[in-house]
């Protein structure tokens, strides 16, 4: 039952991608080719006020709703491992219009072939994982 | 109350409900990261014997598969029953470009082609170079980008840059630097075949 929750928060996940348009091919291609506002006003929105509730969720020591520290672990402060892995993801994204999120959103509205990209993602994980020891980090 | 919410929203309320998301997975004990489920599915399908990347314990991560099953009933629901009453509103340079390399503007509100161009996502599409490359090679730079970079949009652009993270902007920055090139040097190149 306690798992239920999740489900509901990522139904309330899947419906603002979808009316976020955040799903869309053609916000994405706008957003890389820097010809609309929208993209940029939901990522900044939602960093600004992450920002500020993280700040003072920090500030005032609030916790989980069992009392265990809020899950904010820092990043381990390298460079080739971000620069690097987000270039390749950033490619994949223009790409495919889609980020993770979004690929299982539009599963949900019938676009079947995204059921392809998810495969190779998994595929492109799993690569990664083989490849690990290879890769600068 | 229905057709409120089925009028397009403005950025900024889609920005709220983002990071109300957010919060929502940190009050409930968790943290917002799409791409770690795709880790957790290589584990299912036993990827854990070969590398010990994914040698990992899945059923603690079952919450984070909830999470994504029920993003998939969200696009259902919102797709279905609280449609805008037109197309996606991108700009006209968008449209103008993208018409002049082979793709048409945004579908009607609640059809397949609302949000995704018919010309590279149609079923038969997947059977065509210019398909492949786009389904399946982009798939697969999302999959092993996200991994490597140790997260996506929702774990660095949006978890990440909130707890004032580094090492998640030079990620964004990696996004942005793939994603211009692909918008602007590869993609036209792929649109050609």
């Amino acid at each position: 039952m306690r798992y239920l929750i999740y489900l509901t928060i990522g139904i309330l996940f899947g419906f603002v991608m979808t009316k976020s348009e955040a799903i869309s091919w053609f916000r994405i291609q706008e957003m890389f080719r820097f010809e609309n506002f929208h993209m940029y006003g939901i990522i900044g929105t939602a960093v600004v006020v992450g920002t500020i509730g993280i700040a003072v969720a920090k500030r005032f020591g609030l916790t989980a709703y069992d009392g265990s520290a809020l899950r904010l672990k820092p990043k381990d402060l390298t460079i080739p491992r971000y620069l690097y892995g987000g270039t390749i993801f950033g490619l994949g994204w223009a790409l495919t219009g889609a980020c993770p999120g979004p690929m299982f959103t539009l599963l949900g509205q019938g676009i079947w072939a995204i059921g392809v990209v998810i495969l190779s993602s998994i595929f492109g994980t799993y690569a990664y994982g083989a490849l690990r020891h290879r890769l600068p980090h | 109350m229905q057709e409120i919410i089925a009028q397009p929203w403005h950025w900024s309320v889609s920005g709220i409900l983002i990071a109300a998301v957010m919060f929502l997975l940190l009050y409930a004990g968790k943290e917002f990261g799409v791409s770690s489920n795709l880790r957790t599915l290589c584990t299912i399908a036993g990827a854990g014997r070969r590398h010990q990347f994914f040698d990992i314990d899945w059923r603690a991560q079952r919450w984070n598969l909830l999470f994504v099953a029920g993003s998939v009933i969200g696009g259902f629901l919102a797709f279905y029953f609280f449609s805008s009453p037109q197309p996606v509103r991108v700009s006209g340079e968008t449209v103008d470009y993208l018409q002049s390399v082979g793709i048409a503007a945004p579908g009607p509100a609640g059809t397949p082609w609302s949000y995704v161009p018919a010309e590279l996502f149609a079923p038969d599409e997947i059977f065509t170079l210019r398909g492949f490359l786009v389904l399946v090679a982009g798939g697969f730079l999302v999959g092993i980008g996200a991994r490597w970079a140790g997260g996506c949009t929702s774990g660095h652009a949006i978890s990440g840059l909130s707890n004032l993270q580094l090492p998640s902007l030079i990620a964004v920055i990696g996004f942005f630097i793939g994603g211009l090139l692909m918008s602007w040097l590869i993609l036209p190149l792929i649109l050609q075949f």
